[in-house]
């Protein structure tokens, strides 16, 4: 019985991989509350049962007899289920506790949660998208906001969450115990492309997570098509689109330079730097015939449109140079 | 009027409008009970056309803009205009006044209008669709049901508002009838626990609906004059807006839940043969549950950025309504004891109900815990343990209760192999649907996705197919009823051996219920031999 007991206490493994300590504290009263949720489970239900088989009506006449109640029991049953209710709830707060008092020495990083895609400031002025780094063993806190509706930031492995709410910072905290890369969730409903809003999480050792703030600092000295990309393909924009022709939420991207786009008014424009500019600035002025008008304007910089274009005419050099080296 | 015998509150007048103009709580009943079942097929289209999507992550039959109202649409569909008028309007409205003897309800002009609150807000909700549909969940959470979300939002919240007239007549009704129209000798504590369900939901409904109706006006005048309650742009407060919501749609959980048990507490009687166990400790635990459940809206908001005392507080507080909930469980299953069980298709739907609230339940403490919340809020993990709830507890009620009383409704008795077949089809769809949803959502899985990690496919594979059972077997239960309408023998007027009221009188019974107006001079379980 024993065994059976702590077999389904090892049920915590449908819990995510345990990325920090805190992960593990979680799982325990997790397994605890399976434990004792499965004794009640099994006494209520298999009592059921029980009466149900050995009291199946005989006759239409059977007698029953004239039981009202039995205070004992009925103290009983409404004691011990309280106390595991308070042994839970107390449990719960301090672990709760511990998971909203960030340590005063944690690295700040600022977030931003918007339609839909999630950006990363570092204080030595690096940012991200979708995509941050913190170092292996060292308390982070999140400072996060929302430039738009509420968001919800959620980081399975970590057993923490936290709503990322417009008009206020909100924060979370975690010292990450595993190198790896974690899953980050959005899961407070925002809209269309709520289920796309991801981001990864790399936990580094000390000595790559610099390499890695330096690599993105240099960033800005990047020539400019290989900028777009990371715009691009580590950005919102594969959110909803595919960097190949394939449809997603909008249309996939490859060949997009040069070609002719139809749109659902029925008028033609060959894709030009304009039509891109527009296109990410005023998403809702020309759809593309069989999508849905459900894009949000993108706040990009004039740098980073130029980078984008350039990032799409190369694609396409790409592409005639590949087809050109086939044919020869 | 209802003195020539075979004349009965079906055929003493007929034609639609005979029906349209009702005031006999009966047929009031009936009407809610169309129009719950339509609604309940609409809702649960959109059920199995979201579990469709879902086989496989990406997309499969839709985009993600139209998944969204599907899961809008199933939502407000299922809550607003289902399990909300499913039990207390519907089956209450019939069963109430012959429950305490009386000879209809204590307003029943008011009750006629409440009826019409639900067609007319559910119809204005349905005409969203003209307008673009919803897309905010049932929820409508600020700010983006302000000016992000779909161009029918708008009409969605003023039909839910319309509704919720609906829900506060009806539970002035019940208030007044349990107090005024008790017949000679029908004591509080004589009163079946039914009576007691209702009495307590009636009185959440008069408390909590208002403030829903005013949160939603405030969003209205929000969206329409730019006024800024909500929006921080205009110096509103989001956060505010959960609060107010779940001041009243917690409780509304208790609308929906508390007459099922009722209704629970009737059929283990009535089939065990047997008088209940700790009838006042039932009867008091529903009065209880529905003082407390205005005091713990905020565990729906543990991480929406409210203070860590304020999560304390919540969760201590919800901690204490598992209390009286556990003692009602228990009550029944020691019912049971002793009794003489017949296993027919609404005492196997009241097992149903004990099995699946009892998970229903104990996976409420994983949420209502802190620390384990965190992890499981907004995943999965909550999309299981609710529907639960609310399905496994208060559609295996109403299930139950549609057998149990249809002899009653309609003269008629249905087919009892049939009806037993929805049992175990919608039994076992549903644990193969939502048991898989906690694994989903412990691995951190969240709610309201249309797209997701290919490591969740198998389980959302698994669920799909439950839905799929569970729709067959809804889709059986249909037949059953119609087949009962059309073809069923004549119902005995007592066909299960009841002690409560309903049952000493014609099946179906008079226009103004009984011949002889009833004395009481008992409780109402008194089947033991002392």
């Amino acid at each position: 019985m024993l065994s059976l007991l702590f077999g389904i206490s090892e049920a915590s493994t449908y819990m995510p991989f345990q990325g920090t300590a805190l992960s593990e504290q979680v799982d325990s009263l997790y397994g605890f509350l399976i434990i004792t949720s499965l004794i009640s489970f099994l006494l209520l239900i298999g009592g059921m049962i029980w009466f149900a088989v050995k009291y199946k009506r005989r006759t239409a006449n059977d007698s029953t007899p004239d039981i009202h109640g039995d205070t004992r029991l009925e103290f009983l049953w409404s004691f011990i289920p309280f106390v595991i209710f308070m042994i839970v709830f107390v449990w719960g707060i301090i672990i709760h506790k511990e998971m909203r008092t960030a340590p005063k020495n944690a690295f700040e990083i600022q977030v931003t949660g918007y339609q839909w895609g999630w950006k990363f400031n570092y204080k030595s002025g690096v940012q991200t998208n979708n995509e941050f780094a913190v170092p292996v063993g060292l308390p982070v806190k999140l400072i996060m906001k929302s430039d738009d509706v509420i968001h919800s930031f959620f980081i399975p492995a970590f057993r923490t969450k936290q709503d990322v709410v417009p008009g206020r910072y909100t924060s979370l905290w975690f010292t990450a115990r595993t190198p790896g890369d974690y899953q980050v969730f959005c899961t407070e409903y925002c809209g269309t492309s709520h289920s796309f809003m991801m981001a990864k999480l790399k936990v580094m050792a000390p000595q790559d997570f610099e390499k890695w703030l330096i690599e993105n600092s240099k960033l800005k000295d990047l020539p400019l098509a290989d900028r777009g990309k990371l715009i691009v393909e580590k950005g919102t924009c594969v959110s909803c689109h595919n960097v190949t022709n394939e449809r997603k939420i909008g249309p996939g991207f490859a060949g997009l330079w040069g070609s002719v786009r139809e749109f659902a008014d029925g008028t033609k424009v060959q894709a030009d730097e304009n039509y891109i500019r527009e296109s990410i600035l005023y998403p809702s002025k020309r759809i593309v015939k069989g999508f849905a008008n459900q894009m949000n304007a993108q706040n990009l910089s004039e740098s980073e449109l130029q980078a984008v274009i350039e990032y799409f005419k190369a694609q396409a050099s790409n592409k005639t140079s590949e087809t050109n080296e086939k044919v020869n | 009027m209802s003195s020539a015998p075979g004349v009965n509150y079906l055929n003493e007048s007929s034609g639609i409008w005979s029906w349209l103009t009702t005031l006999d709580h009966k047929r009031i009943g009936i009407m809610y009970m169309m129009s719950v079942l339509t609604f309940f097929l609409i809702g649960g289209i959109f059920a199995l056309l979201m579990r469709l999507e879902l086989i496989n992550p990406g997309r499969l039959i839709v985009d993600s803009a139209t998944y969204n109202q599907f899961m809008t649409f199933h939502g407000a569909i299922m809550t607003f205009m289902v399990i909300i008028p499913g039990i207390p309007a519907f089956i209450g409205n019939f069963i109430l006044p012959l429950h305490i003897g009386a000879k209809d309800v204590a307003f029943p002009r008011i009750n006629l209008l409440s009826w019409y609150c639900l067609m007319v807000g559910a119809a204005i909700s349905f005409s969203s669709l003209l307008m673009g549909g919803a897309d905010t969940g049932w929820t409508f959470y600020t700010p983006y049901s302000i000016d992000k979300s779909a161009g029918g939002t708008l009409l969605m919240v003023l039909g839910a508002f319309v509704m919720g007239f609906s829900s506060i007549l009806t539970g002035l009704n019940f208030v007044a009838t349990t107090h005024r129209l008790r017949a000679p000798g029908m004591t509080f504590f004589r009163m079946p626990l039914m009576v007691w369900a209702l009495y307590s939901t009636a009185i959440i409904q008069i408390i909590a609906t208002p403030v829903l109706g005013i949160t939603l006006l405030l969003l209205a005048l929000e969206k329409l004059l730019g006024i800024g309650f909500f929006d921080p742009k205009l110096g509103g407060d989001p956060v505010l807006f959960q609060h107010f919501f779940w001041f009243y749609s917690h409780p509304a959980v208790y609308i929906m839940i508390l007459p099922a048990m009722g209704i629970v507490s009737e059929l283990i009687t009535t089939f065990s043969k047997k008088q209940v166990f700790g009838y006042k400790a039932i009867a008091f635990s529903s009065v209880g549950i529905a003082a407390v459940s205005f005091f713990v809206w905020g565990h729906h908001m543990f991480v929406s950025g409210q203070s860590a005392w304020a999560g304390w507080l919540f969760s201590l507080i919800t901690m204490l309504v598992g209390v009286p909930t556990a003692i009602k469980v228990f009550n029944w299953v020691a019912t049971l004891y002793r009794g003489s069980i017949e296993f027919r298709s609404p005492m196997l739907y009241a097992f149903g109900f004990i099995f699946l609230f009892t998970i229903g339940g104990v996976t409420g403490i994983f949420l209502a815990t802190l620390g384990t919340d965190v992890h499981f809020h907004d995943t999965y993990f909550v999309v299981a343990h609710f529907h639960y709830v609310m399905v496994g507890g208060t559609l295996m009620a109403i299930m139950g209760g549609i057998y149990y009383w249809l002899p009653k409704m309609f003269g008629k008795m249905y087919n009892e192999f049939l009806a037993q077949i929805t049992f175990v089809l919608i039994f076992l769809g549903f644990n193969v649907t939502f048991f898989p949803q906690f694994v989903l959502g412990s691995m951190g899985m969240p709610r309201r996705y249309y797209n997701y990690l290919p490591e969740y496919t198998s389980l959302n594979q698994i669920s799909t197919v439950g839905s799929w059972m569970i729709g067959a077997g809804f889709f059986l239960a249909l037949g059953v009823i119609i087949h009962c309408l059309l073809r069923g023998e004549k119902a005995p007027d007592n066909p299960w051996g009841g002690k409560t009221l309903e049952w000493q009188t014609s099946s179906p019974p008079p226009h103004e219920n009984f011949r002889e107006t009833p004395i009481v001079t008992g409780g109402p379980y008194e089947y033991g031999s002392k």
